[in-house]
């Protein structure tokens, strides 16, 4: 088996992102022109320009015809795929590989999803017929049986780890308050979000990711020709997925303390990108917050903390916006909302604005100013036992 | 000599107490409380636990089931077919439905029986689901639950079938068109002189044909909804004082309709001595009665017991709010969560499937002995591919690895509590609990399986299996 990577290849040279939250007034259409339209005028080129797109999104649409349609465009080769809540990141990956492979000169990887007009609570999409014997969990319950075995497991009570999830949705509310484009645009007190309703397990409402509509892409092109449209382009260190064997549901010895998947295409990515110790050299990181246990765990997962330690790590501050590692600087899926095929792009926005010193002042990871120039993005589908993992790796400046 | 081999009963788990009712209607309170069906269960999930309770304790696996119930699932198809599939029996075993009438009960059993005289063994199944109209007695009197029945021939026999009597009478005491949510009765003083004298021949030619006078009954049951002509029939027969108390369910939990003789039966073979008589009178459309002897056979019978009926009369939850029960008999319509309506199950990955879905069938790698739930075709430990051997699990215990209330999904009876069960011997499934006090699920917590109506969508009852808390666990 060999994942050879395609380090320093290709290079990010323009991004987009529309504002994300309750669109009532913008159809997927209309977000999918949006953040084209900024994408394509970040880098500096016209949409008729680009060879090809890769169109991600859940439930927004079906076939290339979602993109295609909305802009007019004939004669171009549409990619629509689908890999559950990482389904932005698998957009951005089969891009990265077309435009690695020589195929294309100029790509074009969009997500988007349109959640807000189904009028339930939640996510709700449609799955195939199918004999009823799996259990309807919705998604908040799913990840919230992380916390009594994260618990059990660790000797962390309960009250301490509700501590740690209230910590985590502060921060990342803190840092999304000081994003224009996120959905929750202020700070929430911890005393807030502690007593909230309760939604599934310990999980209040804000422990859980905002439901919302947006888009985001990204342009792709040659390492070698980056510079003709950006004099920061991002290249792109490292890319892995992981789609798991779902044996967790089915296999004693998995113990819903970690995803199994996450820690192997980390382990992936940082031997792609050349990193040994994430916690070191990362300036920053986006990761799926789905929920508060989720981004708990990653933490471990991802190398940043080591395993049963993350909540003391949580509670010292260690990922605050100007802790020894930001994470989810932009308010994460929590604060800045989750429109599913839109997320991972997004994070790709987000480390683009920091790593090109863009972000605006208030919200700057203090690791930048210091000289770190990689980025994480991680984005995850499934639950805890059944995932598909994306790890992807960037960075301002090419390998030696 | 033929008669039972075997017996089970199911108490559903909650009570409502006959005050909560009076206490909401403003009504003088009543004494007692009666067994309901939970939101989940039905006359066939019912079936399957009564059912599952007769087989485990039975040398015999029966070749014929009858399935008797007063308020079945479906019409058109039979609902003995799901049963069957709960119960993991053989396809070669025939499955039928007798519905309707809350007087199907006894037919059932005398079907069973007619079968055990042809070399047969045979299973009657009754069940049945009682409400009424709030504020009437059937609602606050009657009770839900079920009882099975093994019969078959031979020296397995522990209740030997004497006699048996019969009388037929057409007239009007309860009736209920399909679809009505409750019954209609007549005058109870017509009903009760209705019922005397075919209750009173089928009761003489029973104890001629068994040739035993009723001074020597040990155990009286006379069972049915009509409780004023009950007493008077009782009063009537000149049986010892003794033996008209012989029936301690019904008093306990209420009157559960189709099942009402066959629990009541089961609760008086838990505690009969071998060589007893007992007499059972059903008035129903007519009368039934049967004259039963228990014989030796019932004390080797007893230590395979595992569970009384009394001890499932005693571990209730006692506290279901009038409210909620209304609820689950869909005589309270409440605000759904903003979430999408469940999909119905398809019918063919249900098909595909009926060993799992049904019989709770996984499967055991025959390689590297690693169990799969679901079942599956490559082997979760060592990737081997098309090397499973079929395992049901439905007896099964397990305990609880991790849990979660979710308040957000739909449930006919929100939240759902739900957690990951690892099977002892091996396996795990994430499945939902029921029965269950969300503040008393641990990690660690023991649980049992079982048969549950997840939801209907479509009007396709979802049956499946769910995990409940063991009370007590011995050894």
């Amino acid at each position: 088996m060999a994942s050879h990577g395609i380090r320093d290849r290709v290079a990010i040279v323009g991004v987009g992102c529309t504002s994300f939250g309750e669109h009532w007034d913008k159809s997927a259409d209309d977000l999918l022109i949006d953040a084209t339209g900024q994408a394509a005028q970040s880098a500096g080129v016209r949409v008729e320009d680009i060879d090809a797109f890769w169109l991600g999104t859940f439930t927004s649409g079906f076939s290339g015809m979602t993109l295609s349609r909305p802009l007019r465009m004939a004669n171009k080769p549409v990619t629509r795929v689908e890999n559950m809540c990482a389904t932005g990141s698998e957009a951005l990956r089969n891009a990265c590989y077309a435009v690695a492979a020589g195929a294309y000169d100029v790509v074009m990887a969009v997500g988007v999803e349109k959640l807000k007009d189904s009028g339930f609570s939640g996510n709700a999409p449609a799955f195939p017929p199918d004999d009823g014997t799996q259990p309807m969990l919705t998604a908040p319950a799913r990840f919230s049986l992380l916390a009594p075995a994260y618990s059990h497991k660790y000797g962390v009570d309960e009250a301490t780890l509700k501590e740690v999830f209230t910590r985590i949705a502060w921060k990342n509310h803190f840092n999304g308050a000081r994003n224009p484009r996120a959905q929750f645009r202020s700070e929430v007190s911890m005393q807030t979000i502690a007593s909230a309703p309760t939604v599934a397990g310990c999980l209040g409402i804000f422990d859980c990711s905002g439901v919302a509509d947006g888009a985001a892409a990204a342009i792709v092109v040659r390492a070698e020709d980056a510079h003709r449209y950006t004099d920061k382009p991002l290249w792109v260190k490292a890319m892995s997925l992981v789609s798991g064997a779902a044996s967790g549901a089915a296999r004693p010895s998995y113990d819903y303390t970690t995803f199994d998947e996450v820690t192997s295409s980390a382990a992936d990515a940082y031997a792609q990108a050349g990193v040994s110790n994430p916690r070191a050299e990362l300036a920053m990181a986006e990761v799926h917050d789905c929920f508060t246990p989720t981004e708990l765990v990653l933490m471990e997962d991802l190398g940043f903390s080591e395993r049963g330690q993350a909540w003391k790590e949580v509670l010292a501050g260690t990922f605050d916006l100007d802790g020894e590692l930001a994470v989810n600087p932009d308010g994460g899926l929590k604060s800045f909302g989750h429109p599913i095929g839109a997320s991972g792009l997004r994070m790709l926005y987000e480390c683009w604005l920091q790593l090109r010193r863009e972000a605006p002042p208030e919200r700057r990871v203090a690791a930048v100013e210091r000289g770190r120039t990689l980025a994480l993005t991680h984005n995850l589908g499934g639950s805890p036992g059944a995932a598909v993992s994306f790890v992807s790796i960037v960075g301002t400046e090419p390998s030696a | 000599m033929r008669g039972i081999v075997a017996y089970g009963g199911y108490v559903p788990r909650f009570r409502l107490q006959r005050a909560a009712i009076a206490a909401a209607l403003g009504a003088a309170p009543i004494k007692g409380a009666r067994s309901v069906a939970s939101y989940d269960e039905d006359t066939t999930t019912m079936a399957v636990e009564a059912g599952r309770r007769a087989i485990a304790t039975s040398s015999e696996l029966p070749s014929t089931l009858y399935f008797a119930t007063a308020a079945p699932a479906y019409l058109d198809k039979s609902n003995a077919s799901a049963v069957h599939g709960g119960l993991g029996l053989d396809p070669h075993v025939g499955a039928y439905d007798v519905l309707g009438g809350v007087r199907s009960g006894v037919a059932a059993v005398r079907a069973a029986l007619d079968a055990a005289t042809i070399d047969d063994v045979a299973m009657a199944v009754l069940s049945d689901i009682r409400t009424g109209l709030p504020g009437s007695s059937d609602e606050s009197q009657s009770a839900d639950g079920a009882a099975a029945l093994i019969l078959g021939r031979g020296p397995g026999v522990i209740a030997e079938l004497l006699g048996r009597g019969c009388s037929t009478t057409e007239f009007l005491d309860r009736w209920r068109a399909p679809g009505e949510l409750a019954s209609h009765l007549w005058e109870e003083r017509f009903v009760e002189q209705a019922y005397a004298a075919p209750a009173s021949s089928a009761v003489a030619d029973a104890l001629k044909m068994a040739g035993v006078d009723v001074s020597d009954i040990d155990h009286v049951i006379v069972s049915g909804l009509p409780t004023r002509a009950v007493r008077r029939v009782t009063t009537k027969l000149g049986a010892s004082r003794h033996a008209i108390a012989a029936d301690q369910v019904t008093g306990a939990i209420g009157n559960a309709g189709t099942a009402q003789s066959g629990l009541a039966l089961a609760g008086v073979l838990d505690t009969a001595d071998p060589g007893q008589l007992i007499l059972q009178v059903t008035l129903a459309d007519g009368a039934d009665v049967l004259v039963w002897r228990t014989t030796d056979a019932l004390a080797t019978f007893a230590a395979r017991r595992q569970q009384l009926i009394s001890e499932q009369i005693n571990a209730a939850n006692c506290d279901l709010p009038y409210t909620k029960f209304l609820t689950w008999r869909g005589m309270l319509g409440q605000e759904p969560p903003r979430r999408p309506d469940p999909d119905r199950p398809a019918a063919p990955p249900s098909w595909r499937r009926e060993a799992w879905k049904f019989g709770f069938v996984a499967s055991r790698c025959s390689e590297c002995g690693a169990r799969q739930l679901p079942p599956a075709r490559v082997c979760l430990e060592c990737g081997c591919v098309d090397q499973m051997v079929p395992e049901r699990l439905a007896d099964t215990r397990g305990t609880i690895a991790t849990f979660t209330v979710d308040h957000l999904s739909y449930t006919p009876s929100p939240p759902i509590v739900a957690s990951v069960v690892d099977f002892d011997g091996g396996g795990r499934f994430p499945c939902e609990l029921t029965d269950v006090d969300p503040a008393q699920v641990h990690v660690g917590t023991r649980v049992e399986m079982t048969f549950r109506r997840l939801y209907t969508a479509g009007g396709i009852h979802n049956y499946f299996w769910k995990a409940r808390p063991v009370g007590i666990e011995e050894g």
